[in-house]
C-alpha cells in the first residue's frame, strides 16, 4: 500500500471553476492584506490562544516604546507576526474559497425568466422575483432561472458553472433525473421547470455561502479542541504569572517582555493558528471533488461513519447486467449458439443485448453480420418476454428467440419441439448462482423446434471494488449492499464485491430501518441517494450524500450533494472527513511537544544569571539569554508558517487500522514535534546571535 | 548483603507482593459494588439513616448526597476538636483553637491529613479514636465511591443513574476497608505497634534524664493510616516513630497497605467495564511512574549529590538508622504517589533530586497510583484526555471505553486538569511573594525555601498531606489558606467527575472495532504516561526549576 495524499481529485475535463488543490507560496503574499485587517481585536478575541498573543504583542509594543532595546522590539516585531502569520493562514484557506465563489457569482447574474401565467401565456421578469411553485418555460440557449423540477419537456443541459463537467447532461421530467439548478444553461430543447428555491436560497446562493466560508460554523470537534487549547492556554497564563512571584522570592525579578515571550511560546499559538485554516481547507477538499457539504458537522461526521450504505447499480456494480458465458445444450456446437444469440441479439439495443454481441465477437470470433435483407427483427416486449429475428432461407423461415427460460421454452413446446433437463439444470444453476439465464431457441424449416442453449447474464461488480472494500474494513468500516434483486442474486454479488452485509428486495422503509438499527448501536451511517423515496433515509443517515442529478427533495434531505453524482465518492468523503480529524489531532500534538524544547531555552536564559547551576539545563548551548528567548519565539512564529501547507493539504493519510495509524502519527508529530523545536531554535539562535546587542 | 541488593530486594518483594494482591482485591471490590444484596447489618445502618438502599442516584443526587456527607463530617470534627477538653478520654488537653481545628477537620474529610500540629501533644485519644480514626475510614470511602461512580459511568450506557452514594460508602467501609484494616492492624500489633489507650508515661533514660512515652491505640490508626492512603500520623514523628512502625518489616508492610488498594483499582475497572485489558493498560502506566519515581529517589538517596552525603556514603540526614536510604526512599516516592503523605523519613532533608522526586510525584496529581479512589478517578481523566489529543489522530471523534469525548466531557476534562494547578501556583505565589506570609512561614533561605512553599500548596491541592517540615504551616493564615486549598482540591475535581461520570453513563456506546483507538496497547500506556508528565511537567517546570531544579543542580 503506497501512501498517497488521499483522495486524489478526479480529472477534471475543463476548468470553469479554478483548480485550487495545490498551496502556492505566492498564495501567502497575495492574503497579507487580508491577514492584517484581521488584526482587529474583535475578530481575535474569536480565537482565545491567539488574542492572547495578540494582547502580549500590543504590551511589548508598549513597553519596548517605553523601553527601547533591539531586544525588546525584536521581541515586539515577532510577537505581531506570529499573529500576522496565524491570520495569514486563515486568509489563505478563505481566499482559495474566494477565488471559487467569484467564478460562482458569475453564474448567478441577474436573469430573466419567461414565467406561465394560469392561463397559458408568458411574462417576463426578472429571476429574483420568482416565488417556489412558479412555473417558467425555458428553451435552448437560455439560463435556468432558479432551482427547480422539471414538470414538463426533456432538455439537455450545460450545468458546467455548478459542476465544472463540460459534457451535457440529460434532465427530463418525472423520475429522479426531473431537478435543474439555477444558472445551468439548456442548450437543447423546451422544458417548462417548476420553481423549487426562494430568491437567495437557491442552490447556487448557498454554494457560494459555502465555499467563500461566510457560513461557516465551528464543528463540535472543533468546540472541543478550541475549549481544550483555551484552557490549557489559561494553565500555561497561570504559570507565567506565578512565575513572577516566584522569581521575585528567589531575588530576581523577570522583565515582563521576557515573561510574554515565555507565555506566547508556552501557549498552543501553533494549532490555534492553524485550526480554523484546518476547517476551511477540509471543506475546500471536498469542494474540489464537487461535493458540497452544506454542513461542517457532516464533514466530521465521515470521519466517524462506521456503516456504509452503498447501492448496488452503479455503485458496486456496473449499471447493467452482461453476458458472461454461453452454456450449449447438448448436442449442439458452440459456435452454433453462439451465432444464433448473436442473431437474434442483433436487434435488441438493451445494454444485455449488446453485451451478447461482444461476448459473441470476442470469444467466438464472429462478426455482427453486414445487413440481412430477408430478416424480420422481433422485438422484445413485455407480454412475450422474448425477442427474436425471423430469416427468410430459400427453405422456408427460421426463426431464433432468446429470452426468459420460462417464455422460451414455452414457445418451443408450441413449436412441437421438447427442451431436455439439462437444459433446466443449467437455467437453475445460473439462477441460484446469482445470474440471470436467457435461453435460446431455434425453428428451422422441416426441423421441430429445438433449445440451443443459455446465455448466462451476470452483475458484474466494478473493478477495484473488492480491494477498496478490504481497505474499509482495515479502517473499521462496515459495507453494507443495498439492492431491489432478491436475496438470492444479491448475495452472490454480496459474496463477489466482498462487501459486509446486505439488504435485499430493499424498499425505502427498509432502508430507513436499517439506519436506524445501526444507529441504535452507536454507529454513523452514510449512504447516497437520487430520488425522492430516499429523502426520508438521507435525512436520518449522519452522512447522506445527494446526487446532483437526483431530486430538490433529496438534495434537501441530505447534508451534502455530489456535483458529479458519482455513488462511489462516499469512499472518499469519508477520507476526507478522517483527514480532517487527524490534520487536527497531529498539529495539536505537535504543537504542544513544541513546549519541552522551548522551556529547554528559555527556562535556562531566565534564571542562569540567578542559579548559574540552571545552565546545564540549556542544552542547545545557546549563545545568550536574549537570543535563547527571540530564537524561541521566532521558531514558535515561523513554525506557524511552515505548517500552512499541512494545514491546508492535510496530513498524509493512508488507510490504515487505529493502532497503525495512531503509531504512525505519533511518531512523525508527537517525536517530530518533541525532536524538531531543538534542531530549529538552535538554527535560528546561530543566526540571531549574529544580531548587534543579543 | 550490600546495600544496593537489598533495595532491589525489598523492592521486588513489595511488587510481588502488590501483584500477588492486586488481582483478587481488586475483582473482590468489583463484586462488593456490583453485588445486588445488602448484608443484614448493612440494612439496619440504610434504615437507622433513612436512606433507601435500591434507589439509584442520578450523579447530581450522588454528589449532592456526598457534599452533605461531607460537610456534616466537616462540623462533626470541627466540634470535636473545639470541644476536645470537655470530652472523656482526653488526656487533660485543651480544646484546639478554631482555626486550627478548621484545618484539621478538613484536612482529615479530604483525605489529606495534614497535620499543623503534633498528634501526641494536642490530641487526646477520643479525638484520635471518634474523630480522626473514623474519617480516615469515611474519607477514603469517599474517594472509592467517587471512583466506582465514574467506572460506572464508563461500563453504563444510556441511563442517568451512576449507583448510590450511601450504599457505596457502607459498603466501602463495611466490606473493604474495616476487615482489610482490621487485619492490618492484628499484623502490625504482631510486628510490635502499639496499641493501648493509657497516658502518658514518664520514664528515665540510662543518662538519668527524664522522657515522656505517649501510647495509644495506635495500631488500629496506623493501618487505615496507609490503607486508606490518609497518612495522619498518631505522633508527629508519623512512620518513623517506633510505636508506629518499629522494624523494616512493619514498614514493608505500611508501603504495601498505601499501595494495594490503588493498585488494585485499575483491576475493578478491567472488571466493571467488562475488558480485563483496559485494568491492565492503567495499571502499567501507574506501575510504571511509580516504578520510576522509587528509582529515582532511591539513587537520589544512596548515591547522595552534596558534600556531607558523599562523605557519609549516602543522605541519611532525617532518615530512621533501622531503615536506612533505601527503604526511606521506597517509602517517600509511594507516601507521595499514593496521596497518602504519612512518612518514615522527612522529604525536607532529602537531596535536591530525591526531593524533587516526592514534589513531583504530588504533582502529577496523584494518580501513580494516587489515593484510594482518587487515584483511578483523576488517572481516567487524563485518559480521557489522552484520548481526546491522540484520538483525533486515528480520524475519529475520540473515544474512551466506547463512550464519545465531545465537547461537554472535554470541557469537564479540561476544568479538572486546570483546578489543581491553580489552587497550588495561585497558593503559592501568594506565600513567596507577599513579604509577610513569606517571613512567617519560609524558615529557610534560597531555592529551598520556595521548594517548602511548593510542597506545602502541592500538598494540600492534591490531598497528599506530607510537608517539607521547615515550612512554618502554624499561623492563622496558613491553616486558613491551606484548609481551603485541600477543600478545593478534593471537592471541586470529585464535582467534575461526577458529572462525567453522568454524561458517560447518558451516552449509547460505540461498538469498538479496527477504527477505534485501542486504549490496551502498549502505545497508549506510553502516550498516556507521557501526558500525566507533560501536563504536570509543562505546568510546573517554570516553578520548580527554581526550586529542586536549582537545588538538584547545585
Amino acid at each position: 500500500m503506497t501512501p498517497t495524499q488521499v483522495p486524489t481529485a478526479p480529472r477534471r475535463s475543463s476548468g470553469v471553476r479554478p483548480a485550487a488543490g495545490q498551496f502556492r507560496g505566492r498564495q501567502l503574499v497575495e492574503s497579507l492584506p487580508q491577514a492584517l485587517v484581521k488584526l482587529d481585536p474583535r475578530h481575535q478575541v474569536r480565537t482565545p490562544v491567539m488574542f492572547v498573543v495578540w494582547v502580549g504583542s500590543v504590551m511589548t509594543t508598549v513597553l519596548a516604546a517605553v523601553h527601547p532595546s533591539v531586544f525588546a522590539w525584536a521581541i515586539a516585531v515577532w510577537l505581531w507576526a506570529t499573529v500576522v502569520f496565524a491570520n495569514l493562514a486563515e486568509a489563505v484557506a478563505e481566499g482559495r474559497g474566494k477565488a471559487q465563489a467569484a467564478t460562482l457569482r458569475r453564474a448567478r447574474t441577474q436573469t430573466m425568466a419567461r414565467r406561465l401565467l394560469a392561463d397559458g401565456t408568458e411574462e417576463t421578469v426578472p429571476g429574483t422575483v420568482l416565488a417556489v411553485g412558479d412555473r417558467v418555460v425555458v428553451e435552448s440557449g437560455e439560463v435556468i432561472p432558479s432551482d427547480g423540477d422539471v414538470v414538463e419537456g426533456v432538455a439537455s443541459v450545460d450545468e458546467s458553472a455548478v459542476t465544472g463537467e463540460s459534457a451535457p447532461v440529460i434532465r427530463e421530467s418525472g423520475g429522479d433525473r426531473s431537478a435543474v439548478t439555477g444558472g445551468t444553461r439548456v442548450l437543447s430543447d423546451r422544458i417548462v421547470v417548476r420553481i423549487t428555491a426562494r430568491p437567495g436560497e437557491t442552490f447556487l446562493d448557498r454554494m457560494i455561502a459555502l465555499v467563500e466560508g461566510s457560513a461557516r460554523q465551528k464543528t463540535p470537534n472543533e468546540i472541543a479542541l478550541s475549549l481544550l487549547l483555551a484552557s490549557l492556554t489559561l494553565v500555561f497564563l497561570l504559570a507565567v504569572v506565578t512565575l513572577q512571584p516566584f522569581a521575585v522570592y528567589s531575588g530576581q525579578a523577570q522583565p515582563i517582555v521576557v515573561l510574554v515571550a515565555l507565555l506566547v511560546c508556552l501557549i498552543p499559538t501553533t494549532i490555534g493558528a492553524l485550526l480554523s485554516a484546518i476547517g476551511i481547507a477540509g471543506m475546500d477538499r471536498l469542494v474540489q471533488r464537487n461535493v458540497l457539504a452544506l454542513s461542517g458537522r457532516a464533514v466530521e461526521a465521515a470521519g466517524d461513519v462506521d456503516v456504509l450504505l452503498l447501492d448496488k447499480t452503479g455503485t458496486i456494480t456496473l449499471g447493467n447486467r452482461r453476458a458472461v458465458d454461453l452454456v450449449p445444450a447438448p448436442g449442439v456446437s458452440a459456435e452454433d449458439l453462439a451465432e444464433a444469440a448473436q442473431l437474434s441479439s442483433l436487434a435488441d439495443e438493451t445494454p444485455e443485448g449488446r453485451s451478447v454481441v461482444v461476448l459473441a465477437k470476442e470469444q467466438y470470433g464472429l462478426r455482427e453480420p453486414g445487413d440481412l435483407p430477408h430478416a424480420t427483427f422481433v422485438p422484445f416486449s413485455a407480454q412475450t418476454r422474448m425477442s427474436g429475428v425471423d430469416l427468410e432461407l430459400p427453405d422456408g423461415t427460421r426463426m431464433v428467440r432468446k429470452g426468459a427460460a420460462a417464455a422460451v421454452l414455452a414457445w418451443v413446446r408450441d413449436a412441437g419441439g421438447t427442451a431436455q433437463p439439462e437444459t433446466a439444470a443449467v437455467v437453475d444453476a445460473i439462477s441460484g448462482s446469482g445470474g440471470t439465464p436467457l435461453v435460446v431457441a431455434e425453428l428451422r424449416p422441416g426441423q421441430r423446434a429445438h433449445v440451443l442453449g443459455v446465455v448466462h447474464l451476470k452483475d458484474v461488480v466494478k473493478h477495484g471494488m473488492r480491494e477498496r472494500f478490504d481497505e474499509l474494513r482495515r479502517m473499521g468500516i462496515r459495507t453494507v449492499m443495498i439492492t431491489g434483486d432478491n436475496r438470492l442474486t444479491a448475495q452472490a454479488i454480496a459474496d463477489e464485491a466482498g462487501v459486509d452485509g446486505v439488504l435485499a428486495e430493499a424498499t425505502p422503509e427498509d432502508k430507513l430501518a436499517l439506519i436506524r438499527s445501526e444507529q441504535e448501536g452507536g454507529r454513523l451511517v452514510a449512504m447516497t441517494g437520487d430520488g425522492t423515496n430516499d429523502a426520508p433515509a438521507l435525512a436520518q443517515a449522519d452522512v447522506g450524500v445527494a446526487m446532483n442529478s437526483g431530486t430538490a427533495a433529496a438534495k434537501e434531505a441530505g447534508n451534502m450533494v455530489d456535483l458529479d453524482s458519482d455513488p462511489t465518492k462516499l469512499i472518499e468523503i469519508v477520507a476526507i472527513g478522517k483527514q480532517l480529524l487527524i490534520t487536527r489531532g497531529a498539529l495539536t500534538t505537535f504543537s504542544i511537544a513544541n513546549d519541552v524544547a522551548k522551556y529547554f531555552a528559555i527556562i535556562p536564559a531566565m534564571f542562569a544569571g540567578l542559579f548559574p547551576q540552571l545552565d546545564r539545563l540549556n542544552v542547545m548551548a545557546l549563545h545568550s539569554p536574549q537570543s535563547a528567548v527571540l530564537s524561541a519565539v521566532i521558531f514558535n512564529a515561523l513554525i506557524i508558517v511552515a505548517l500552512v501547507p499541512v494545514a491546508l493539504r492535510g496530513v498524509r493519510y493512508s488507510p490504515a487500522d487505529a493502532g497503525t495509524m495512531l503509531r504512525r502519527n505519533l511518531l512523525v508529530y508527537g517525536v517530530g514535534g518533541l525532536v524538531a523545536p531543538f534542531l530549529g531554535i538552535k538554527l535560528i539562535d546561530l543566526l540571531v546571535a549574529l544580531l548587534p546587542g543579543m | 548483603m550490600s546495600e544496593a541488593a537489598a533495595a532491589w530486594l525489598q523492592a521486588g518483594l513489595l511488587v510481588v507482593l502488590l501483584a500477588a494482591a492486586h488481582v483478587p482485591l481488586g475483582e473482590y471490590l468489583a463484586r462488593v459494588f456490583t453485588d445486588p444484596r445488602h448484608l443484614r447489618v448493612e440494612r439496619l445502618v440504610y434504615r437507622a439513616a433513612g436512606v433507601d438502599p435500591d434507589a439509584d442516584q442520578r450523579w447530581s443526587v450522588y454528589l449532592r448526597s456526598l457534599l452533605a456527607f461531607s460537610a456534616v463530617s466537616v462540623l462533626v470534627l470541627y466540634a470535636l476538636l473545639r470541644l476536645q477538653d470537655h470530652l472523656p478520654l482526653s488526656l487533660g488537653r485543651a480544646g484546639v483553637p478554631a482555626d486550627g481545628a478548621w484545618n484539621t477537620a478538613v484536612s482529615f474529610v479530604t483525605n489529606t491529613n495534614w497535620q499543623w500540629y503534633s498528634g501526641e501533644s494536642t490530641m487526646g485519644h477520643l479525638v484520635q479514636m471518634a474523630g480522626l480514626a473514623v474519617q480516615n475510614f469515611a474519607s477514603a470511602a469517599v474517594g472509592l465511591a467517587v471512583a466506582i461512580a465514574l467506572v460506572r459511568g464508563l461500563a453504563r450506557s444510556r441511563t442517568d443513574r451512576v449507583g448510590s452514594f450511601w450504599v457505596d460508602l457502607v459498603r466501602g467501609i463495611g466490606r473493604v476497608l474495616l476487615p482489610l484494616a482490621f487485619v492490618a492492624a492484628v499484623v502490625l500489633l504482631v510486628g510490635g505497634v502499639v496499641q493501648n489507650l493509657a497516658g502518658p508515661h514518664e520514664i528515665t533514660t540510662l543518662a538519668g534524664g527524664t522522657q515522656t512515652m505517649v501510647g495509644g491505640p495506635v495500631a488500629s490508626q496506623e493501618a487505615i493510616k496507609d490503607l486508606g492512603t490518609n497518612g495522619g500520623g498518631f505522633f508527629n514523628a508519623n512512620s518513623a516513630h517506633p510505636f508506629e512502625n518499629p522494624t523494616a518489616w512493619t514498614n514493608l508492610l505500611e508501603i504495601f497497605l498505601l499501595l494495594v488498594i490503588p493498585f488494585s483499582l485499575p483491576r475493578t475497572l478491567g472488571r466493571m467495564v467488562g475488558d480485563i485489558r483496559q485494568g491492565w493498560a492503567i495499571t502499567a502506566v501507574m506501575g510504571s511512574l511509580w516504578a520510576g519515581a522509587v528509582w529515582v529517589a532511591t539513587w537520589a538517596e544512596m548515591t547522595g549529590a552534596g558534600a556531607v552525603p558523599v562523605a557519609a556514603g549516602g543522605a541519611m540526614e532525617g532518615k530512621e538508622v533501622r531503615f536506612g536510604e533505601a527503604a526511606s526512599a521506597l517509602f517517600a516516592a509511594s507516601t507521595t504517589a499514593t496521596s497518602t503523605g504519612s512518612v518514615n523519613s522527612f522529604h525536607d532533608s532529602f537531596t535536591g533530586l530525591g526531593g524533587g522526586v516526592t514534589l513531583l510525584n504530588i504533582m502529577l496529581g496523584e494518580v501513580t497510583p494516587g489515593g484510594v479512589g482518587a487515584g483511578l478517578y483523576g488517572m481516567l481523566v487524563l485518559a480521557v484526555l489522552a484520548v481526546f489529543l491522540a484520538g483525533l489522530m486515528v480520524g475519529r471523534t475520540p473515544e474512551y471505553l466506547g463512550k464519545k469525548i465531545g465537547r461537554h466531557e472535554v470541557t469537564l476534562v479540561a476544568l479538572y486538569v486546570l483546578t489543581m494547578p491553580t489552587l497550588l501556583l495561585l497558593g503559592a505565589a501568594l506565600t513567596a511573594g507577599i513579604p509577610a506570609l513569606r517571613d512567617a512561614s519560609v524558615l529557610n533561605p534560597g531555592p529551598h525555601g520556595l521548594s517548602e512553599v511548593l510542597y506545602a500548596y502541592a500538598s494540600t491541592a492534591n490531598n497528599n498531606g506530607s510537608a517539607f517540615a521547615g515550612f512554618g504551616a502554624d499561623t492563622v493564615y496558613q491553616n486558613v489558606a491551606l484548609g481551603l486549598t485541600m477543600l478545593a482540591g478534593r471537592f471541586v475535581p470529585i464535582v467534575l467527575v461526577l458529572a462525567l461520570a453522568g454524561r458517560l453513563a447518558a451516552q449509547t456506546p460505540v461498538p469498538v472495532g479496527p477504527g477505534s483507538l485501542p486504549t490496551h496497547r502498549p502505545v497508549f500506556v506510553g502516550l498516556l504516561a507521557f501526558v500525566v508528565v507533560v501536563v504536570a511537567g509543562l505546568t510546573f517546570f517554570p516553578a520548580l526549576a527554581l526550586g529542586p531544579v536549582a537545588e538538584a543542580l547545585l
